[in-house]
């Protein structure tokens, strides 16, 4: 080993700087600047600078924890977390559900399975401002597709993205379309590592293909499907671009119907002029992503097999 | 026998009406990008255009910047992915085959910096580009991929699997550590590269929240940036917003195609975005 002069400090220091460098100044530094923002009232307007007094900065716009008091007291911001929820709600059994037939289509050995592999993936691969605009033109309730094939069908359509009711499920729909094809690839990935020799014995003692999901698919995917899980509630608390495009108009849907965490925090930071503020309500966003992790880490247990 | 020819046209179905369901709305914003003005409001809708037209690529390019935009997405992208796949490389060689005090709290810092989401740090974000004086200038979109945990993550992986006797068989040639990372070490961790490439490649391309707040000056704008701008610009003018979109994606999907069978891996290695 020591032949080779894989040893030292010396000798990986050239090879780490350029990570280590990043990582100080784009993630360690960005946190702890963060959090000295978030206990002042900057605005925004006035100049700071890093190198230059910054903790005289700090000093001078000092409010102590009074923007994480003046956020938990604001109304709107349950209002804005009951959003997220509802959200949550309703994409993540939807998307579970289509990303699990996903999966199941293309680990078919039939053929045509390489092709529908491509083609779900197709989504994912687009920008969400892409996305989010296509969806808001299929959606649009005169011209737009879907209320003219519904009328078809003789079901007058809903206002889509106009409408406080339908705002929030129409950004659900363009999002578990963008990502289905993501979650069906984890998911695959589980289905492949399940052992032929499950179901050649369940073969054997006369189990259906029902019996078979039931019995040996989902119980050997659980800890896929926990992950999948957490790695997506992460993400649906982060909703912001899907929003900022297609319920661009008024301060973010009708009514406010789709303000979110994210759009929030961004609102707040660049266009109200209230940093401050804004750092603190990223930390508590942080707070509620760690607080919901943490409560599905203690079900895991539940519901999830490892194969020992 | 019965029993299996339903199942085989129950899978067929559902295959098919997902298929639709994923490619439809792309139909849609093709379909209306040949529009004319005048056919895009017209009702009972024209899923063919009937007289399909090039006018709103022709108007999208002469909206002001397009061209550059365009230029922007690929220098960035292409700068992202170059700076990505080697320093992390570099750093993963490092944690994975050199022997060096503080090597785990080095890893141990990365792990967590995973933890805290963009939407906390890109506040300081802009302060601390402010400060380089890389507010509006496209290398403030580029230097962060100096430090992707994840790739570091991917690599050390699979450069742990390698033995090390490659790199012993070498030292006593007389080739030294870069020589050995060079020529050793990178080769034959090509397809992990490979994917990282894709992945970064995705991620750059289609970046949001960080152009959206560092870029303020419109020459600056990234594809993904100038399509939301436009968004609000002209509002209803889809065809023209779904040429703008079409352009956006185009290259990716050439990228997919052509590497396909790394984008499922990568997902499977990794399943992270960002």
């Amino acid at each position: 080993m020591s032949a080779s002069g894989r040893k030292g400090v010396k000798a990986a220091i050239p090879f780490l700087l350029p990570s280590l460098i990043g990582a100080l100044l784009f993630s360690v530094l960005p946190i702890l600047v963060s959090l000295f923002l978030s206990i002042t009232n900057w605005t925004g307007m006035s100049p700071v600078s890093l190198t230059r007094g910054f903790f005289q900065f700090v000093g001078k716009h000092f409010v102590g924890l009074e923007n994480f008091k003046a956020i938990l007291s604001d109304s709107e911001f349950y209002k804005v977390l009951s959003h997220n929820l509802y959200f949550i709600v309703l994409y993540l059994p939807s998307m579970l559900l289509v990303s699990m037939a996903c999966a199941l289509i293309i680990n078919s050995p039939r053929k045509t399975a390489n092709v529908y592999r491509v083609l779900y993936y197709i989504p994912v691969l687009t920008s969400w401002v892409a996305g989010a605009l296509i969806w808001k033109w299929l959606l649009s309730p005169t011209y737009g597709p879907i209320n003219n094939v519904l009328a078809l069908l003789g079901i007058e359509g809903p206002m889509w993205l106009q409408s406080e009711a339908w705002a929030m499920p129409s950004i659900v729909i363009a999002s578990v379309w963008k990502d289905m094809g993501f979650y069906a690839m984890i998911i695959l990935g589980g289905l492949k590592s399940i052992g032929v020799e499950y179901y050649e014995a369940a073969n054997i003692d006369g189990a259906g293909k029902t019996q078979c999901f039931f019995r040996i698919t989902l119980p050997l995917l659980s800890s896929v499907l926990f992950y999948v899980i957490m790695l997506s509630l992460i993400n649906a608390f982060q909703l912001f671009p899907q929003v900022m495009v297609m319920t661009r108009d008024g301060n973010a849907g009708p009514n406010g119907a789709t303000m979110v965490m994210v759009e929030r925090i961004y609102k707040y930071a660049f266009k109200y002029g209230k940093m401050g503020y804004a750092a603190a309500y990223s930390w508590l966003l942080f707070a509620v992503i760690m607080i919901f992790t943490v409560i599905q880490k203690k079900g895991e247990k539940k519901w999830v097999n490892y194969e020992s | 026998m019965k029993a299996r020819r339903i199942g085989a046209i129950g899978y067929q179905a559902l295959a098919m009406f997902l298929a639709v369901v994923a490619i439809v709305p792309f139909l849609w914003m093709v379909s209306t990008s040949l529009k004319s003005s005048g056919a895009l409001l017209a009702l009972p809708i024209e899923w063919i255009p009937k007289n399909p037209t090039l006018d709103a690529y022709r108007r999208l390019f002469a909206v002001s910047g397009m061209p550059r935009s365009a230029m922007n997405s690929i220098i960035v992208t292409a700068s992202a992915v170059v700076l990505t796949l080697a320093s992390a490389s570099m750093a993963a060689f490092a944690l994975a085959k050199i022997e060096f005090k503080g090597r785990n709290a080095v890893f141990m810092l990365f792990v967590a910096s995973m933890m805290i989401p963009t939407q906390v740090t890109f506040i300081p974000l802009y302060l601390i580009m402010n400060d380089l004086s890389l507010v509006n200038s496209l290398a403030a979109l580029i230097v962060p991929y100096a430090f992707k945990a994840f790739a570091i993550f991917m690599l050390r992986q699979q450069m742990m699997n390698i033995p090390d006797a490659y790199l012993d068989a070498a030292s006593i040639d007389g080739a030294s550590l870069g020589r050995s990372f060079f020529s050793i070490m990178l080769p034959m961790c090509r397809t992990s590269l490979v994917t990282l490439a894709i992945i970064t490649c995705m991620e750059a391309w289609n970046d949001y929240l960080l152009p959206l707040v560092l870029m303020t000056d419109s020459r600056n704008f990234t594809l993904t940036i100038i399509l939301n701008s436009l968004s609000g610009q002209f509002k209803t003018n889809y065809d023209l917003l779904m040429a703008g979109s079409l352009i956006s994606i185009l290259p990716l999907l050439l990228v997919y195609v052509v590497a396909q069978k790394y984008f499922a891996s990568g997902l499977q290695v990794g399943g992270i975005k960002g």
